[in-house]
């Protein structure tokens, strides 16, 4: 498990992480989402002990990462691709480490066969492409046999194969029991991937919630209805306390409207009592992609104010503030 | 915590690691070892060494044999020479020689910052100060070999060259000690270059220092005037270092050769501490 307790930190006047807590639990893939710049690569330096921060603690299994007696055994970390001499090759810069921690050459080849690179393994670096570069950094990471993975935006510059390839690493690394930690900007993957997601904005939680739950909470649910009675159809939702908006005709369909605040089973029961006829009747849900981009419009927006907790403060999206409250409240008393 | 998992089969680890047992220092210097080796700018910046080292001592002492009491200032060259004919020796390929230690000190911690190698280094070694002690063992131990192995072959060399006009043998006064003194400088000088290298954490800006400490400020601090400017100058790290492999001791000088090896083992030693510092406290 990993846990961050109010980390803080500042460069020159820059706070890149803010009193940020949050747990990572064993047994299921965390996603870390933010937009560039939002602080996720620092706080897992942070959390590794490359940086030091100004306030707040991160422990891994209750000890600091500096107080590992043999880190690669119990922690592996991607941290950027290609962090290797261009000079040397992968197999004596996976050597190198193994032996710092006491690890058989076995090892090396046991993980350059994990990640498909035992036939090119002697070559220098250099020549590596950026893919081969992340394969590379993740048998850095498996080298110890860690319970716990960082993975800093580890499908960078891989092909589709080896996208499918790292989520179904990750996945069953989870159900091995191990913790991971896996950060992206990009939300789809993080929609397949990952089972529970911590979210930051400007270094601060946003939200810290199951991907399902995530989604649902998103304020963008709605229905798209299709009728060729669209405006008689309109009136009946609006009596109803729905709101229906018609839509911008396309395909050269006419007469869609989007539908919030009514589910789509009443609109269903509303046309048929009416004898209106429908020809579309969708139930549409934020997208992860969608609920992300909300969660950090917002996060920028009030991205000054003191805590998570400024967000619900937008009236306009409550149901997205919903985690970001849970979180404040679950974090919250961690931070003191 | 491993399991043959046949959801990805690809992808399944399978081999257990070993049970931990302690890690020391030995695997630490392996490691470092490692890092030295597999990396062919190493092999290649130490074969210059050889090369100059050997090359300059066999070229100067020839041209100074077959030149012999001619040209202009033949005479006071003769002398001093013959006064200190394992100085002229070993200074003739040192010289330049040493130019390629200090940038071997350098790039073997810059380039571990230029390619994000120091990352890696530090994960695995969060203690961080352990790794610059290896990495200081390793590479010290490897210029001290090597460089012993040169300073011998050098001064065989040139004393063979020099037989006619001057004969010197290892067994006369102070002259093992110049000859064992000469590959303890370069040793030192490594570790120099690398506290240099450490603090600076830039290849070029690191290389530029040292190569300014090594041979620029001797002469500037030449220029100085009085007795103060000679105190200066005799403590430089280079000016105080390398009288530990010059055999004759002029009467103007103001530490003896071990006293002077001492000064210049202190200026590694405080650039070695305060490198170490800031290794811990500065963010990776």
């Amino acid at each position: 498990m990993i846990e961050a307790r109010d980390l803080t930190k500042r460069y020159g006047d820059k706070t890149a992480v803010d009193h940020l807590s949050f747990k990572v639990e064993a047994g299921r893939v965390t996603g870390f989402l933010g937009p560039n710049g939002a602080g996720k690569s620092t706080t897992m330096r942070l959390i590794l002990g490359l940086d030091r921060p100004q306030g707040g603690s991160a422990t891994i299994d209750g000890r600091p990462y500096t107080d590992l007696p043999q880190p690669l055994r119990t922690v592996g970390a991607l941290l950027e691709a290609k962090a290797m001499h261009p000079g040397r090759s992968a197999y004596n810069h996976l050597l190198f480490l193994a032996q710092t921690q006491g690890l058989p050459r076995s090892r090396v080849d046991h993980v350059l066969d994990l990640v498909g690179l035992r036939e090119v393994a002697r070559k220098r670096t250099g020549q590596y492409s950026l893919g081969m570069g992340q394969r590379v950094g993740i048998a850095v990471a498996m080298l110890g046999d860690p319970d716990v993975l960082l993975l800093d935006e580890p499908v960078n510059g891989l092909d589709p194969e080896g996208i499918l390839w790292i989520r179904n690493l990750m996945k069953q690394l989870a159900a091995e029991g191990r913790t991971i930690f896996v950060s992206s900007h990009l939300m789809n993957e993080m929609a397949v991937t990952a089972d529970h997601l911590i979210v930051i904005g400007r270094g601060k939680l946003i939200a810290d919630c199951s991907t399902q739950e995530f989604i649902e909470r998103s304020s963008d649910k709605y229905v798209l209805v299709r009728s060729p009675d669209a405006t008689r159809l309109a009136g009946l939702i609006a009596a109803e306390g729905g709101k229906a908006e018609p839509q911008p005709a396309d395909n050269g369909g006419s007469g869609l409207l989007r539908v919030t605040d009514m589910d789509a089973a009443r609109i269903g029961e509303l046309a048929a009592a009416d004898r209106v006829v429908l020809h579309e009747l969708t139930p549409r849900l934020a997208s992860l992609e969608e609920a992300y981009m909300e969660l950090t419009a917002d996060s920028s927006e009030y991205g000054a104010g003191a805590a998570p907790a400024a967000l619900p403060a937008d009236g306009a999206a409550p149901a997205t503030s919903e985690p970001a409250t849970t979180s404040a409240s679950t974090t919250g008393q961690d931070s003191q | 915590m491993t399991t043959t998992s046949p959801a990805a089969p690809a992808a399944a680890p399978t081999a257990v690691p070993p049970a931990a047992h302690h890690v020391g220092f030995g695997h630490l210097m392996l490691a470092e070892w490692t890092k030295i080796r597999s990396v062919r700018s190493t092999v290649w910046t130490l074969l210059l060494f050889v090369v100059l080292t050997v090359g300059f001592t066999a070229l100067f002492t020839w041209l100074t044999a077959s030149n012999w009491t001619s040209g202009t200032n033949a005479a006071t060259r003769d002398a001093t020479i013959t006064a200190n004919p394992v100085g002229f020796i070993l200074g003739a390929g040192i010289g330049l020689g040493q130019l390629t230690i200090c940038v071997l000190g350098v790039l073997v911690i810059t380039s571990e910052y230029s390619t994000g190698v120091i990352r890696s280094s530090l994960l695995a070694v969060p203690k961080r100060q352990p790794m610059l002690a290896a990495k200081g063992a390793v590479f010290g131990l490897l210029i001290l070999v090597i460089a012993e192995i040169i300073a011998f072959a050098s001064f065989f060399l040139g004393s063979a060259i020099l037989h006619s006009h001057v004969p010197v043998a290892i067994s006369d006064q102070n002259v093992l000690r110049s000859v064992l003194g000469a590959g303890l400088y370069l040793a030192v000088l490594g570790l120099f270059a690398l506290s240099v290298g450490l603090l600076i954490r830039h290849t070029a800006a690191g290389i530029t220092t040292v190569i300014g400490i090594v041979l620029v400020l001797p002469i500037l601090s030449g220029l100085l005037p009085g007795s103060w400017g000679a105190h200066i100058n005799a403590y430089l790290p280079e000016q105080a270092g390398s009288l530990v492999y010059s055999a004759h001791r002029t009467s103007d000088q103001l530490l003896s050769a071990w006293q002077g090896f001492g000064v210049f083992c202190l200026w590694t030693a405080v650039l070695l501490v305060a490198g170490a510092y800031l290794l811990q406290r500065r963010d990776a």
